[in-house]
């Protein structure tokens, strides 16, 4: 790890920055330096979004009642598909189709050719893999935002109260690699709070580490808020004040290959209106920053 | 099966019906290949190679597949010996079962083994009560998995050998005075050392690529459970040529061993 931090090329480049090159640490200085660019991304694309006109792609057939196909992040499942039968509904004949998986898979799938029409990230870093490689129609618009509890099971047995509890000798965390947003947020709270665990196992998606909790093989994970929500059958979810010192923001965006961009766009407005609001917020996001 | 005939220069010819399918699958399995060599960065070898973690998620790798093999042989082959030579009833559905991790999706087997062997399982938790053990999260569970994925290959692989055996051998032994176990180890064992060892090779290697199994039983941690296969996956996530050196280590020290491995002791299964 000799890379300096501060090295202008690769922030240029936040797409292979980063820990990344090294998958086996997932200290606070790769946590720093991802935060950094996710950070530089959120603000340059909330400027962008400030401009808010798409000149990038002429109008079309204007055609709403065709398909739509939506590659949207594991932890929007949910929700999108409430929002995908709610655009059905209001658009006689059209059909939405979801590829929900995680978002660098998916950004990875975008810039390979799949033929979607709308992107929706868990994270701004997978978002500039698609935006870089000049696959985006438009800026990105941030339209959720995600934050971390503390997933215990149910009933807490072991008594957890905040961050500082998960230090606990003997006491099993599972958190999510550093590679993956919810990891990345992770090491960022861990960090601000000034709290060093050490965990069993760093899991490679939110899910996964959730599944831990729920099969009562550790005492404790950091997860999303939206995932502690949707277990929440087995698993409490503990909030902690570092929390929000980590958030993360859902950017989505039109594609510039999309197969149906009037309908991709119509997507995207649902997604922002107040009602779109209101399913996202029932599943536990919170809505995005002002401007 | 266990004879190297060669036919060289016997002048029959290929029929092109057979030729063209096998051309089409040897590219189907070549091709991918050819595409990691070409995203593989080059001039960046060196310092990926060098990187801190890879070696140690290859010797790991490498151990915990070695040692998966070993108790595969263990309690695989005398499994395989029991199928082929003795007459049970409902052996046809104990060879059924023994296969099921074969179509069992790994991340599957994982959860079934995290149900026995985790802290809340009844294996696991009578382990923990009665020794202080656990084994998911630890190396050890690493080798479970490998083995509890990769066991069915070594298995059907001796199977076959030992119903290939001419009985004839073991009924001479048998008739001469030695007994059953005796005739095991000293006439069996020998003649179906090629299929143990095609078999054990099979099993190394589902070991060595082993990924859903582990992650979910053994979970995910640099030195203690962080295989390559979840290295390279990792490593995806974010930096594909990261991911595209990783899968290369892997492939070269896979595709040495096996080579070597296959002129000196294997004579096509």
């Amino acid at each position: 790890m000799t890379h300096p931090a501060t090295d202008p090329h690769r922030a240029a480049h936040p797409v292979a920055t980063g820990p990344t090159t090294d998958p086996h640490r997932g200290g606070g200085a790769g946590g720093r330096r991802v935060r950094t660019v996710v950070g530089l991304l959120t603000a340059v694309s909330l400027v962008l979004a400030g401009c808010g006109v798409d000149s990038t792609r002429p109008a079309d057939d204007g055609d709403l009642t065709g398909p739509v196909t939506v590659f949207a992040a594991a932890s929007l499942t949910e929700p999108f598909t409430t929002l995908g039968r709610r655009y059905e509904a209001e658009h006689p004949g059209s059909t939405v189709t979801f590829n929900f998986a995680g978002s660098s898979a998916l950004a990875t799938q975008i810039t390979q050719g799949a033929p979607a029409d709308v992107f929706a990230s868990a994270a701004p870093r997978n978002m500039a893999t698609v935006t870089d490689a000049g696959h985006a129609a438009g800026t990105p618009t941030v339209f959720a935002r995600n934050q971390l509890v503390i997933a215990v099971p149910q009933g807490n047995p072991q008594r957890l109260a905040g961050l500082a509890d998960l230090t606990r000798p003997g006491l099993k965390v599972a958190l999510c690699a550093a590679q993956v947003p919810c990891g990345a947020a992770a090491t960022t709270a861990l960090d601000r709070a000034g709290v060093r665990v050490t965990p069993v196992t760093l899991e490679q998606d939110v899910k996964g580490t959730l599944a831990k909790v729920k099969l009562g093989e550790v005492d404790a994970a950091l997860v999303y808020r939206t995932d502690a929500r949707s277990a929440d059958r087995e698993i409490d979810g503990i909030e902690f004040p570092e929390s929000a010192q980590a958030v993360n923001d859902y950017p989505i965006v039109v594609l510039a290959d999309a197969p149906h961009p009037t309908a991709a766009r119509a997507f995207v407005e649902l997604v922002h209106s107040a009602a779109g609001r209101t399913v996202l917020t029932d599943a536990g996001f919170q809505p995005p920053a002002g401007p | 099966m266990t004879t190297r005939t060669r036919r060289r220069g016997t002048g029959q010819r290929v029929p092109v019906a057979l030729l063209v399918p096998a051309a089409l699958g040897l590219l189907f399995l070549v091709l991918p290949l050819g595409g990691l060599l070409l995203r593989t960065p080059w001039t960046a070898l060196g310092p990926r190679l060098t990187a801190p973690g890879v070696l140690t998620a290859l010797r790991l790798s490498v151990q915990c597949a070695t040692l998966a093999t070993l108790l595969c042989l263990a309690l695989g082959v005398p499994l395989a010996w029991l199928l082929a030579r003795v007459e049970f009833p409902g052996r046809r559905w104990v060879r059924a079962l023994v296969t099921v991790p074969l179509v069992l999706p790994p991340v599957v087997g994982g959860v079934a083994l995290l149900l026995v062997f985790g802290r809340r399982g009844p294996v696991g938790g009578w382990l923990d009560a009665t020794f202080g053990v656990t084994l998911p999260f630890t190396t050890t569970g690493v080798v479970l998995a490998e083995a509890f994925v990769a066991m069915p290959f070594l298995i059907i692989a001796v199977e076959g050998a030992l119903r290939g055996v001419d009985h004839r051998y073991e009924e001479a032994a048998a008739t001469l005075g030695a007994g059953r176990w005796t005739t095991f180890t000293r006439v069996t064992l020998p003649l179906v050392a090629p299929g143990v060892a095609a078999g054990a090779v099979l099993c190394w290697a589902r070991a060595l690529g082993e990924f859903g199994a582990t992650i979910t039983f053994a979970g995910n941690y640099p030195g203690r459970t962080q295989t390559m296969p979840l290295a390279v996956y990792l490593a995806l996530e974010t930096d594909v040529e990261a991911a595209v050196v990783l899968s290369l280590v892997l492939l070269t020290v896979s595709v040495l061993i096996l080579a070597g491995l296959r002129d000196r002791w294997i004579t096509g299964p």
